[in-house]
């Protein structure tokens, strides 16, 4: 048995390796060989490990060194002193974990002491395209225990009993979607994985596919036994390569292992999986929309009833779950369902992985139990708002979502306290705002995303949408009319009570939310014509500042709109109605008498 | 086409190699790996302790290397910490005299009395 007495794992998911993690990693093979060391230490390269804003990340085991920031030029230096002559490179290190020069254990780290890393435990830790590594931390247990243990019943029950909610958005209990589909008669039925993670801003399936593969197929296979199907289908977005290439690598060597495909461990159940991609359309997200993907036809939604349990892909009984209520799945299996109700609240059970993005010290991916506050998401683990500015919402559930204000921060995350805060729990893309954020202007961001996705089937998505879009578009401009917030209110309620599909229905949300906690923004556009947040270009107004002002008269020999005007070594001012607020003016004044507000 | 059992084999067997990733509480084997220890002779004696643990198939051992301890004169140095024991100081080590260790103090409990610093002491 071969004995490396250090493992040096070099972060591979998508955010390090746009950042060169790779040549990092073939750095670090070259010199070893030149040192002599590739006999006892060996390069390891893995999934995410949450703490994208610091990477590319290299963790070094034993020790559990966690080199943050890494370049290409730093692996010498890692390499001779560290790793050749025991001396911990600190000057590379996270500075969190270091204390008095002493390393700090990672779990005592602000970014993760509060974490609990249940669907992501292997992500960082072992290299994705080793189904050996994912075999030694318990992997394919869980299948082995439902095929020689449990009947598909019994499967069912657990995961009822574990209380296990969709992670994918709507939180639909999973165990009641399988006896759905358990019990529609069919001959054939499918088990299918939701991968397309269309919401801007989130990647936690992202980081589970790449760094864990293996627990997304181990799940739907024990998802096939309990409801009678032979097969699955991933249907991943596009545009994520790297998960693309792990899936089909997890795939190869699982049924090489002949743990996919006839008769799995001798135990008589045939599955195989295959991979579907989309090709970038937000709408193919939604449930039967996806279905009609797979099928070859375009993503437009369909009415349910039927449901997929009942008639879904192809017709036949279909489950669709998302990627990470999969990554839960075996777990459960193995340490029981009440060991995963252990963490969470009354009726939301278990962790959630979030993304988090925006204005924040610590961007990355963090899973924490169900029940924490946002205060802590965002001041503990984030490391709170960057440039020392004030935080001013956060927005959960993306383009379906709503904001969650500063007065709602000590609030428990969980699906419905969320939902009655006029937001919802989404994906998990947490979009953190400061000050300079204009509320109006997110609202319109989201609304173009919608109106752009929309696929245009039914009438109230088609035209509602465009109809509120092209509110909010003149309202940011400085057009916004008496009246306006009114119409915006009473054409969300009527796309929410008619839309065809999820996209359709949940497209006001963000409109709604920012109205409900941040009138007053809006109101301020409409009326004074003025953007609080100093965002809306269109709202700004260039003035000159008498009291700063020479008179020098360069700014209006420049002014492309001739609307500067005053006499030599007299204050000069700019006409509003002539100024195209190009900013031509405030760049060439020599005494920055000039501001825009 | 593998079976359970080969499953079970080979999750036993990669354990071994990638439990070090976990946070564990099993023995640490420490070597001297500065300079002063490099040039002692440090190297050769990791290999054999490395070579030793990994023929054993001992799991839940760590063979980490530090810098400098100290008694640089007492090169090369191996410090054995066995969990709810006082750490051991091993002096003057050689890849032979590590292989006992290994056989001895770490797989049996019984520590090599004569090779530790408090004998090289009393000489």
């Amino acid at each position: 048995m071969k004995m490396y007495r250090s493992h040096v794992m070099i972060c591979k998911g998508t955010g390090c390796s746009s950042s060169n993690s790779e040549q990092i990693a073939q750095n670090f093979e070259k010199e070893l060989k030149e040192y002599g060391l590739d006999k006892e230490i060996i390069i390891e390269r893995t999934g995410c490990f949450g703490l994208c804003a610091l990477g590319p990340v290299v963790i070094v085991y034993p020790e559990a060194a966690f080199y943050s920031r890494v370049k290409p030029e730093d692996v010498h230096e890692i390499v001779t002193e560290h790793l050749l002559k025991g001396r911990v490179v600190k000057k590379l290190l996270y500075h969190e974990a270091i204390d008095e020069g002493r390393l700090k254990s990672l779990n005592e780290v602000p970014f993760y002491k509060k974490q609990v890393r249940r669907a992501l435990r292997n992500c960082g830790v072992i290299n994705p395209e080793n189904i050996d590594e994912y075999i030694a931390f318990d992997g394919y247990k869980a299948l082995e225990k439902v095929l020689t243990q449990m009947t598909p019943q019994e499967v069912i029950d657990t995961i009822s009993r574990s209380g296990l909610r969709g992670r994918g958005g709507a939180g639909f209990p999973t165990g009641r979607k399988w006896q759905f589909a358990a019990a529609s008669k069919d001959d054939q039925k499918y088990v299918c994985c939701n991968a397309d993670e269309g919401d801007p801003g989130a990647f936690m399936d992202r980081s589970v596919l790449e760094g864990d593969p293996h627990s997304v197929l181990e799940a739907m296979a024990i998802a096939g036994y309990a409801i009678g199907s032979n097969q699955g289908y991933i249907y991943v977005r596009a545009e994520y390569p790297v998960a693309v290439k792990r899936l089909t690598i997890a795939i190869g060597q699982a049924r090489e292992y002949g743990l996919l495909g006839k008769n799995i461990l001798g135990m008589g159940f045939d599955f195989d999986i295959e991979i579907r991609l989309g090709a970038g359309a937000f709408v193919c997200g939604e449930e039967t929309a996806l279905m009609r993907s797979i099928e070859g036809k375009r993503g437009m939604p369909t009415p349910r009833p039927p449901f997929p349990a009942v008639k879904g892909l192809f017709a036949k009984p279909t489950i669709l779950n998302n990627v990470e209520t999969y990554a839960n799945v075996c777990q459960i299996i193995l340490k029981g369902p009440e060991w995963f109700a252990s963490i969470g609240t009354e009726k939301s059970k278990g962790t959630k992985v979030f993304a988090l993005g925006g204005k924040i010290n610590n961007t990355g991916l963090v899973e924490i139990p169900m029940g924490t506050t946002m205060r802590e998401i965002i001041f503990d683990i984030g490391g709170g708002i960057p440039n020392g500015r004030k935080f001013k919402a956060a927005q959960t559930g993306g383009p379906s979502g709503g904001c969650i204000p500063a007065s709602k921060l000590d609030v428990p995350i969980d699906y419905d306290n969320l939902i009655a805060l006029g937001s919802m729990m989404g994906s998990g893309g947490l979009i953190v705002m400061d000050d300079t954020t204009c509320m109006v202007d997110i609202a319109r961001f989201f609304l173009e995303f919608t109106v752009d996705e929309s696929c245009g089937k039914c009438t109230p998505c088609r035209e509602g949408t465009k109809r509120m879009l092209e509110i909010l578009e003149r309202i940011c401009s400085g057009k916004g009319e008496e009246g306006d917030i009114e119409k915006l209110e009473h054409l969300a309620k009527i796309i929410k009570d008619s839309a065809l599909c999820g996209l359709g229905q949940t497209a006001p949300n963000p409109v709604l939310s920012t109205l409900k906690y941040f009138r007053n923004e809006y109101e301020a556009h409409i009326k004074e014509k003025r953007c609080p947040a100093g965002k809306c270009q269109a709202l700004l107004k260039y003035t000159i500042d008498p009291s700063l002002c020479k008179g020098c008269g360069l700014c209006a020999r420049n002014c492309p709109a001739h609307a500067i005007s005053g006499k030599i070594r007299e204050p000069h001012t700019i006409d509003q109605k002539k100024c195209l607020k190009c900013g031509l003016c405030m760049s060439k004044c020599p005494f920055k008498a000039i501001s825009k507000k | 086409m593998k079976t359970i059992q080969e499953l079970e084999e080979i999750r036993k067997r990669t354990l071994q190699t990638i439990n070090i990733r976990k946070d564990r509480s099993g023995t640490r084997i420490v070597v001297g790996m500065a300079t002063c220890g490099i040039a002692a002779g440090a190297r050769p004696v990791l290999a054999s302790i490395m070579d030793e643990v990994s023929k054993n198939n001992l799991s839940d051992v760590v063979v980490a290397q530090t810098g400098c301890i100290g008694v640089c004169r007492l090169e090369p140095i191996v410090e054995v910490y066995r969990p709810g024991e006082e750490k051991v100081t091993y002096v003057r080590m050689t890849s032979d005299k590590a292989k006992r260790v290994v056989r001895e103090h770490v797989m049996l409990g019984k520590v090599v009395n004569e090779y530790t610093i408090g004998s090289e002491e009393k000489k």
